[in-house]
């Protein structure tokens, strides 16, 4: 990988480095006992250890000019192994809290293993650590293909990957010693927020370059949905993070908001993390791996365009149902119901698109699970945003709010939907990126599938049941007019509940191990027949470097 | 500018320029002479060439 950087790419992959040890080494020193100062030990370890990387590389041969007439996929590559290792760590946390809700002694007063240090643990290892360097890696492959342009060059893709991986490397660890700014899913404090604005620049900005410099007269559906995913990300993320550290060398700060105006940036933030990051991408990554993967082109073009600007559009607006019966004014909760229930149009839109583009080929859909991972994927994005349209609805909202009943929609969708689709899409493009005729094993594929899809109902099932019994149990009044039950009354009627999703957890944690061993056994084919296939013409030839990729 | 006034003008604004925008895209993807260009973008990415093209 490394000996594929031209001799400058080196030169600047060492300086950027340096910087970064440096500010590393400048944290740790500002933060001393402080917990910046952990971090900055971080930044300067990982810095120091990918310089030596870069060293060890740096005096090998030129990479051949022939490079330049094929894609640039090591930091695909790279990214769907970094992808798979944090689902099988995000996951696995994600099992151990749904346990500590049905077993809570299992802290063993451990502040770390805690319920609320480890829960952004799952959240932000499955939906960053997973799903984003799933999006970083499918992107980087759909923009190349899509435009018929190799990237721009070879040491940015780098920057936006490991960076990005530091990111959240620091926003994890930080959990674990108590670091949070207390905003779902923008946890990390402001030094973390800062470099991911950074990171996230870049990331655009490869973009626009290949963009400018694309072959095709017409820009694909799924390049405006990955770039609007990046784009939006970056003005909710800048803008809800917007804060005063304590001083350079504290790594606490505070929000620029107060109050209900901050549930508010909060909640326009959350909602839009769900839809940008949640759906646009993930859209995107359907709208290039369903068609290629079921050799027939999208069943209605315009429709992914109107469907498109409807989910820009309208999205934006939805993030006040989360704050129904809040301080919030009434009208800007409308607003939002309103927003949240026209969307179902667009979101339908894209589900149906997906769906008709394989009327027709269900017998593939039949036997290949691959596909079928892409076609449950489309129906549980329907079903998700049907729900999550209807639990906006004020007076629905009043009995689903704070219950179970949301955890279980949340992860209709993001088992469901995200994942679903990730694992169909990696499926497709891993024996792409190393040159395979198949995936090393179909069967494995097949395990995976109904793991997965068996994990899923069992536990959207056993969330709806345990939401609707909380939600009733706590709007049940006697005759005297006071509560029925009290609110140890509901927890122990969740206990049976907890435990059904924990299982339910536990499969679909099973279904990502085997989906994890499948694609590292088919990286092991490719490097057993490297040799032989280096001559091999039309298709592009990975590096041979590639056989030492980070996390084999 | 007091409360009502903002709350005024986004809520008449809002209505006017989202639904300028949703009837600017609607014209965009009906638009008769843009369907050869879509139907070019949906079929081109079935190629199984996998080459950037110089």
């Amino acid at each position: 990988m490394i000996s594929g950087l031209t001799v400058s790419e080196r030169q600047s992959a060492l300086i950027i480095l340096t910087v970064m040890a440096f500010v590393g080494l400048a944290m740790a020193i500002a933060g001393r006992a402080d917990l910046l100062g952990f971090h900055g030990g971080i930044v300067l370890l990982i810095s120091t250890a990918l310089i030596f990387a870069v060293i060890g590389h740096y005096y090998d041969p030129e990479p051949p000019k022939e490079r330049l007439a094929e894609y640039y996929d090591d930091p695909t590559r790279v990214g769907i192994v970094l992808a798979m290792i944090w689902a099988v760590v995000g996951m696995a946390v994600g099992v151990w809290v749904a346990a500590l809700l049905a077993w809570p002694d299992m802290t063993w007063d451990v502040g770390w293993l805690s319920f609320g240090r480890l829960r952004p643990v799952h959240t932000s290892g499955v939906i960053f650590g997973f799903g984003g360097n799933a999006l970083i890696a499918t992107s980087f492959h759909v923009l190349q293909r899509t435009s018929r342009a190799r990237l721009p060059d070879q040491i940015s893709p780098w920057f936006v990957l490991i960076g990005y991986n530091l990111f959240c490397v620091v926003a994890a660890t930080g959990y674990l010693m108590g670091l949070t700014q207390s905003k779902e899913y923008a946890e990390p404090e402001w030094y973390a927020d800062l470099w991911l604005v950074i990171v996230w620049v870049v990331y655009f900005l490869i973009y626009l370059r290949t963009l400018q410099r694309r072959q095709e007269p017409h820009i694909y559906v799924a390049n405006w949905y990955y770039m609007a995913f990046i784009l939006v990300v970056a003005v909710l993320h800048i803008v809800n993070n917007l804060a005063v550290p304590v001083s350079l060398g504290h790594a606490k700060s505070y929000s620029l908001f107060s109050g209900v105006q901050d549930a508010m940036v909060q909640w326009w933030y959350g909602h839009n993390a769900v839809a940008f990051f949640l759906t646009a991408g993930f859209l995107g990554m359907m709208y290039y791996y369903l068609p290629k993967r079921a050799g027939r082109p999208i069943f209605s073009y315009r429709l992914s365009i109107i469907s498109f600007w409807g989910i820009t559009f309208m999205y934006m607006w939805a993030g006040s149902h989360h704050l129904h019966y809040t301080a919030l004014p009434q009208w800007v909760q409308t607003l939002g119901m309103t927003f949240s229930i026209i969307l179902l149009v667009p979101s339908w839109a894209s589900a149906g698109n997906a769906l008709a583009t394989l009327n027709g080929a269900w017998h593939k859909v039949r036997d290949d699970a691959t596909l079928r991972f892409m076609m449950v994927a489309a129906v549980f994005y329907g079903l998700a945003t049907f729900e999550g349209s209807f639990m906006a609805i004020r007076a629905v909202n009043s009995l689903s709010h704070y219950t179970d009943w949301t955890i279980g929609h949340v992860h209709g969708g993001a088992l469901g939907w995200v994942a679903m689709i990730t694992f169909g899409s990696f499926y497709a493009l891993v024996p792409w990126m190393w040159k395979q005729e198949r995936m090393y094993s179909s069967k494995l594929v097949e395990v995976h599938f109904w793991l997965a899809l068996s994990g899923t109902i069992i536990y959207v099932f056993a969330m709806w049941n345990s939401g609707i019994i909380q939600g009733l149990m706590w709007r049940t009044y006697n005759e005297n007019g006071t509560l029925s039950y009290s609110f140890i009354d509901s927890l122990v009627a969740m206990h049976p509940y907890y435990i059904a999703r924990a299982f339910g957890g536990l499969l679909f944690l099973a279904g990502a191990v085997v989906c994890a061993y499948n694609i590292w056994m088919t990286i092991r084919l490719a490097r057993a027949q490297d040799t032989v296939d280096n001559s091999k013409a039309d298709i592009p030839v990975p590096q041979p470097a590639v056989a030492l990729q980070a996390g084999e | 500018m007091d409360h009502d006034t903002i709350v005024g003008f986004s809520k008449s604004w809002g209505l006017f320029y989202l639904i300028a925008m949703a009837i600017g895209v609607l014209v965009y993807a009906l638009w008769p002479s843009n369907r050869k260009r879509f139907k070019r973008a949906k079929n081109s990415i079935l190629d199984t060439d996998d080459r950037p093209r110089s």
